[in-house]
This record gives C-alpha cells, sequence and structure tokens, in this order.
C-alpha cells in the first residue's frame, strides 16, 4: 500500500523488518507473549527503538511485528511483538496470528528462539494463568512482571526471586514504561540467562485442560512467591462514578465532545493563520525571486498553492489526534465502547466494534486492521463494512474548507457552541448514522445475526504519558507533511500541466480548454445534478486517491485561474462558483463516499478478496451520489 | 453444546434450587461467590480466564447508563458482560453479601 494518505503509514509499519526466509537460521528471534495490556509493545518500543501503537485497552497490537534490538554488549536479537492472548486457544484473528507464531506454524519465521512472557504484576495471580502454557512450550523463557511501578504506588509487592524459584525460570521485575529493571532483560536477551538456572528443580506444571486446577496453582505459586496484591486503582473507581454514571456519564461525554470540536475551529484558529500566512508570505518570495515564466507559474500557481491550501489544515488535524490519543492512553476508549453497547445492539453489534469504529475517526486502515479482535466472523465482516462511513481525519480538511466558507460562524449556545462547530458535528453524526444504517441493513440480509457475546476487559484509567503522546503527533505531523510534498505536490504538479495543454500559437490553452478543462466538462453531466461544475470534478477524480487531495486540487486550479489576480484565497474563489445548496451536496459526497485506495486495499487483505471491497466501493459511492443529489434539490428549493 | 462447570463435584441437584440466582441479581457494591457458569463451553473458558471461576467472588462493580452492560469485578479486573450473559452465570443466594463501596473490594482467592 503506497497510495498517499495521510493515515494508513500506521498501519504498514515500514520501520519494521521483513521476514526472509534464507537469513532465518541466522537470526536469533524472542517472541513477546503476554495477556493483553501487559505493556508488550511498551517494552518492544524500548527495546528496539521504534514507535509501534502503545494504548490503554486490551487489542491494540493486532499483527506481529519485529524490530531489531541491540544488547548493550553488542548482541543482535530480533524481537517479534505480538497480540495480547488469555491461552493458547484462539478466540479472534489476532489471537490466531500469536499461537501461530509461536508455535511455527507463521510461514517464513519459524518457532522462536525464546519467549519473553510479560504478566501485569498488579494483577498477578491472573496472569499466571497464562505462564503454564507458555512455560509448557518448553522455549527458554524470561517472565517479565511489568508495572512495577504501579505496583509499587498501590503497595503491593513481589519476590522475584522465589518466583523464579517456584517457575523454573528466571524472573524480572520492571517497568517498561520507566525503564526500571530493563536491564534484567537486556541480560536475558544476552544469552547469559537462557537458560533455567542449574539450581531449578523441574517444575510441575498443571494440566492445561483444567482451567480451575490452572487458577489453583496460579494461586499457590503466587503466594508461594510472597506476593501481595496491590490496593484497588481509587482513581480508577472515583473516575468511573463519574464517567459510568447514569445522567452525568453521557453527559459528559457529549460535553468533552463539543469543547474538542469547538477548540478544533476556534483554538486552532491562531496557528491555522499563522501558516496560512507563512505560506503566503514564502510564496511571495518565492515569486519575487523567480523571472516570470512557465517555471514560476508552476512552482507559484500550481504547487505553492496546491500543497499549500492543505498544509493550513495540519494545526486542526493534529488537533483531532491529540484528542484520539488522550482518549485511547487514557482508558477512557473501553468505557465508551461499553457505552456503546446498547446503541450497537440495536443494530446487531455488540460495544467492542466501537472501538474500531472510534478508531476510524482517525483513520480506517488501522481501524479495519484492529477488527482482528472481534471473535465472530460476520460481526467483524459487518464492522470492516461500515468503518469507511466514520468521519476520518482525511475528511476533516475539505469539512473545514467547505464548512469555512459556508458557514456564518455565529454563537449558538452562548460563546460554547458555535454554529461552525454544530455543522462539523452534524457532519460526524451523518457518517455514524450511515455506519450504524447500513449495519442495519447488513443484519436483515446477507450476514444475518449470530449468536455473539459481548465480554470485555476494562483496564484502569491511566496518566497518558506526554512523551509518547508527543511522539504521536510527530510521526502524525512527518506522516502529513510528507504526503503534502509527494501526493499532494505531484498532483498539483501534473495538474498544473494538464491545465496548460495543449499549447496553441505557443500560448498555453486556455483553462477551459485545456485538457483538465476538457476532462472536467465530460463528466459534468453527470455532477451537474448535485450542483457542481466541471472544476469540482477535477477535484471529485483526483480525490478518488485520497480525499484531502480536493483540497490541493481546488487550490491548483483557482490559482492558476487567478493567477493575474492578488490575493484571492481559496474561499473568495469557492463562493464564486459553488452555491450554499452545492457545498451541501459536497459535503454529504465527501461523508459518505469511499475515496480511499488505502483502505480499500486494506479491506481486500482483511476479506481475503476483491468481492467485498467492489461491494463496498459501489454501494457507497451509490449511497454517496444519491445523497448528495437529494441535499442539493432540498437545500436549493 | 452446553457444559456445565460446577464448583465441584457435587451433583448439581445437591443445592437447593431456590437458593441458586444469577449474577444479574447482584445489586451494585454486593458480592457472592459464583457457583458454575452455564454457557458453551468455548465461552466458559474464555470466562474462566478472565477470572470468572466456579468458587471464585464476583462482586458487582457498576453498568453502563442504562443498565446493560454490567461491570463485575473478578480476580483482580474488571469485566464488562451484558445481562443476557451474566444470566447464566450462577451464584448461591446465601453467599450474597454486601460491600461497604468505599472500602476495599479487592477479592483475594
Ligand atoms: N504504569 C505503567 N504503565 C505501563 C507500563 N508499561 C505499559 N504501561 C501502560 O499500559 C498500557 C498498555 O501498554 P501496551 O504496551 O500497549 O500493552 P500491550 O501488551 O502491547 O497490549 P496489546 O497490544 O493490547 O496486547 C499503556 O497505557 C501503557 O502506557 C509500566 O511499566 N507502568
Ligand atoms: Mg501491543
Amino acid at each position: 500500500m503506497s497510495a498517499g494518505d495521510s493515515c494508513h503509514n500506521l498501519a504498514e509499519p515500514s520501520s519494521t523488518i521483513g521476514l526472509d526466509p534464507s537469513v532465518r537460521s541466522l537470526r536469533h528471534y524472542v517472541a513477546l507473549v503476554g495477556p493483553p495490556n501487559a505493556g508488550k509493545t511498551t517494552l518492544f518500543n524500548r527495546l528496539t527503538g521504534l514507535r509501534q501503537k502503545v494504548a490503554n485497552f486490551p487489542g491494540v497490537t493486532v499483527e506481529h511485528h519485529v524490530g531489531k534490538a541491540r544488547t548493550t554488549a553488542g548482541r543482535e536479537v530480533f524481537l517479534i511483538d505480538l497480540p495480547g492472548i488469555y491461552s493458547m486457544e484462539p478466540r479472534s484473528e489476532d489471537e490466531e496470528v500469536t499461537r501461530d507464531v509461536l508455535t511455527g506454524a507463521k510461514p517464513g519465521i519459524g518457532q522462536p528462539d525464546a519467549v519473553i512472557l510479560i504478566l501485569d504484576a498488579t494483577n498477578l495471580h491472573r496472569h499466571l494463568l497464562l505462564a503454564a502454557p507458555i512455560l509448557s512450550l518448553g522455549l527458554p523463557t524470561l517472565v517479565v512482571l511489568n508495572m512495577a511501578d504501579d505496583l509499587a504506588k498501590r503497595g503491593g509487592s513481589i519476590d522475584p526471586a522465589a518466583l523464579a524459584a517456584q517457575l523454573g525460570c528466571p524472573v524480572a521485575l520492571i517497568s517498561a514504561a520507566t525503564g526500571q529493571g530493563v536491564d534484567k532483560v537486556q541480560q536475558f536477551l544476552e544469552g547469559s540467562s537462557a537458560r533455567p538456572p542449574a539450581t531449578a528443580k523441574r517444575v510441575e506444571l498443571p494440566i492445561l485442560q483444567d482451567l480451575p486446577g490452572c487458577r489453583r496453582w496460579a494461586g499457590q505459586v503466587g503466594s508461594d512467591s510472597g506476593y501481595s496484591a496491590p490496593a484497588p486503582p481509587i482513581w480508577t473507581r472515583r473516575l468511573d462514578s463519574v464517567f459510568l454514571h447514569p445522567q452525568l456519564g453521557p453527559f459528559v461525554f457529549l460535553l468533552v465532545v463539543i469543547s474538542v470540536f469547538q477548540a478544533i475551529f476556534s483554538g486552532a484558529q491562531p496557528l491555522m493563520d499563522g501558516v496560512e500566512s507563512w505560506i503566503t508570505l514564502s510564496g511571495n518570495w518565492l515569486g519575487a525571486a523567480l523571472p516570470e515564466g512557465v517555471i514560476r507559474s508552476l512552482l507559484i500557481e500550481g504547487i505553492w498553492a496546491g500543497v499549500g491550501s492543505v498544509l493550513v489544515f495540519l494545526p486542526q488535524i493534529l488537533m483531532l489526534f491529540l484528542f484520539i490519543g488522550i482518549l485511547e492512553d487514557s482508558g477512557y476508549l473501553a468505557r465508551a465502547a461499553l457505552i456503546a453497547d446498547r446503541t450497537m445492539s440495536l443494530v446487531g453489534l455488540q460495544g467492542k466494534a466501537f472501538i474500531p469504529l472510534l478508531s476510524a475517526y482517525a483513520c480506517a486502515v488501522p481501524a479495519i486492521l484492529s477488527t482482528r479482535t472481534i471473535e465472530n466472523k460476520r460481526d467483524r465482516l459487518a464492522t470492516i463494512l461500515i468503518a469507511p462511513f466514520m468521519t476520518c481525519s482525511a475528511r476533516l480538511a475539505p469539512y473545514l474548507l467547505l464548512i469555512g466558507t459556508f458557514v456564518q460562524d455565529r454563537p449558538l449556545l452562548g460563546p460554547f457552541l458555535h454554529t461552525q462547530t454544530a455543522a462539523m458535528l452534524g457532519l460526524y453524526l451523518l457518517g455514524f448514522l450511515a455506519a450504524i444504517a447500513t449495519a442495519q441493513l447488513l443484519r436483515s440480509t446477507v450476514l444475518r445475526r449470530q449468536q455473539s457475546v459481548f465480554v470485555l476487559e476494562l483496564p484502569p484509567y491511566r496518566m497518558p504519558n506526554l512523551r509518547s503522546l508527543g511522539l504521536r503527533l510527530y510521526d502524525r505531523a512527518f506522516v502529513f507533511l510528507k504526503n503534502a510534498g509527494t501526493v499532494i505536490l505531484l498532483v498539483s504538479a501534473c495538474l498544473w500541466v494538464l491545465a496548460h495543454v495543449p499549447y496553441k500559437d505557443g500560448q498555453p490553452a486556455k483553462l477551459e480548454d485545456s485538457v483538465a478543462g476538457q476532462i472536467g466538462h465530460a463528466i459534468e453531466p453527470a455532477i451537474k445534478p448535485l450542483g457542481f461544475n466541471w472544476k469540482i470534478g477535477v477535484g471529485l477524480i483526483t480525490s478518488l486517491a485520497a480525499r484531502e487531495v480536493i483540497v490541493g486540487t481546488l487550490g491548483t486550479i483557482y490559482g492558476i485561474e487567478n493567477a493575474d489576480k492578488d490575493d484571492v484565497n481559496l474561499q473568495q474563489a469557492l463562493r464564486k462558483d459553488l452555491t450554499p445548496a452545492g457545498a451541501g451536496a459536497l459535503l454529504v459526497f465527501f461523508a459518505f463516499a469511499m475515496q480511499c485506495f488505502s483502505t480499500i486495499a486494506v479491506v481486500r487483505r482483511e476479506t481475503g478478496g476483491w468481492f467485498w471491497p467492489s461491494v463496498q466501493f459501489v454501494y457507497m459511492s451509490v449511497f454517496a451520489y444519491l445523497s448528495a443529489w437529494g441535499t442539493f434539490v432540498l437545500l436549493s428549493r | 453444546m452446553q457444559l456445565t462447570f460446577n464448583k465441584d463435584s457435587k451433583a448439581p441437584g445437591a443445592t437447593a434450587l431456590e437458593d441458586i440466582s444469577s449474577l444479574v441479581d447482584l445489586r451494585c457494591g454486593q458480592a457472592a461467590v459464583l457457583e458454575s457458569l452455564e454457557v458453551e463451553s468455548d465461552l466458559g473458558r474464555r470466562l474462566m480466564e478472565l477470572g470468572f471461576f466456579p468458587g471464585g467472588d464476583v462482586v458487582a462493580a457498576g453498568c453502563a447508563p442504562g443498565g446493560d452492560p454490567r461491570v463485575y469485578r473478578v480476580d483482580g479486573s474488571e469485566i464488562a458482560l451484558r445481562t443476557e450473559t451474566a444470566r447464566f452465570l450462577k451464584i448461591r443466594t446465601s453467599s450474597i453479601r454486601t460491600i461497604t463501596p468505599p472500602k476495599s473490594t479487592s477479592s483475594r482467592s
């Protein structure tokens, strides 16, 4: 997947290492195994220096990722980060990945050479349940007790040496988040303690099929190692009594969402103005420095106008990601899924499907991957099919542009809710409702309801880690800038060329008669009923690659059109070309259309064929077209 | 396939019928001893992996606005279940006791 949108890069980590079977025998692979949310990825990132996604809810990692770690003594080890499991008996596809890697069934990797079993030290008894099946694999194993900081803070304790004697393998008490004790993991990777210490007797493991027996064993092992459980997380209880309160809970949620959107509009405005004036200034400077001619026109009216008009939205997109990051890292997301379960069950889905849907507000691609945690196959497919309706961050730029241009900003509920914010919220709601309606449709036709069970573990709330939040925003900004510097730049440049050829008598064609103009005019009959003219049509074509490209395209077209005038901005130009009804139709079209190559590619991969992505594309396109048409007709009366 | 995981090998009839109720009957802040899981064996396994063991303590910790799903505190973690599932997790009515909310409610086993 190399098509450029601003979001898919998280899902396809270019930084992790491909698995080449020919070098497998030369490499030392160590798998990171553990129950969900135990901190596997946190440790993986710390050891490899990579930035895989960490968040505070179970089921964040859904694929195996390989990364290279170098121990302090210089040994090279390949770490495999895995999805969390509760046992070696998978119930969902992400758990299958882990089982396959551990048993050596995954092609290209083979069985790992050693295992690091990561358990949450604040919940040791239950997490020790997993020790029995993992130890019985017979691989050299290090047991890591993570969250040492949390354990100490809440007054619990454990004697790692005693536990090591009980389990017959080395045990390290660490905090992956702070780095405390990680040197012991380094030592293990070094190979010094890859084998059980010679003194350890062979330990008796319980019969794996007998779960109550395993639990008794875990309890015994725990208490024999002097484990004293920590006090319950008081803050989690206090916060939950607000967030899950029958009336207060939903109210607080609404309050937070509204203020975030208000912040995106008004709070980001100074930043946006800053970016905008910087772009204008640099454009003017460039214009003054270059001699009049083709090159200058290409750079200023083509590329600068195209790329610049997208760059303006960077601050707002980052604010959205900051908000999503806080939701995910704090642990609130699992509560949101709990609250949403009621609504989701009305359309035959379960609350767990809400987690991918919420992360689809950032981008549909990782969201579709994370549906792997949904156990029921039909639930999973239905969630994949509705996820692209959720308002992803790529829609933000066209939404902001059109709303900023066509909606008068007036206070609606005092200073708290403005009309523009309300319009934005309305569009988010619209996407969600379309998703729900589609789910209902699927459930009553092709994907008839199956018994599905909702079981969700609620993690304790944690303070979002500022460093990792900052790094995530940084990565996000980088992806956005890279996308602007590649895809949008390329599209703008091509468009500029297409808008100037064919040359007649040594003069470029007029915009209307250029190739771009002709293409636009060719599809104009199809989009005229929606209130769009040929320029919007060109934007619709280029935005098939990724939604925000339309903003760049319009920037370029109007840049060329108004090359001789000074200071005509995109908004003013748009107002001349679109009626408010047409703008409404365009917004609705963007809310529903599946304009994203990366999403199509990932749906193909996850559903194993072209059937579902084709159905989805056709369905969403028709849905978008008809709704846009309806909107235009309604609004222009 | 329906499997019943009983707390001990005692025949199911050994406890008086009226003494059996389900997790749904627990009010917020009440605890009880889990008696059996009358669910499909796959799901039963997963529930046990999450801490629902026959003979273990379960505390009703709360619920989503609207009353469903419910949140239970078992074996050191909080798990949310729908009422339709919780109904099949049986408890002995006589084991129900009220825990004063702000006090420590951790269930040690
Ligand atoms: N206090 C504390 N929090 C930690 C520590 N290690 C990880 N966390 C937090 O625990 C949560 C889960 O961390 P992850 O690394 O995503 O867990 P994981 O095991 O990869 O989870 P899955 O991918 O869902 O299986 C995050 O909120 C981390 O910030 C630690 O040592 N101390
Ligand atoms: Mg992970």
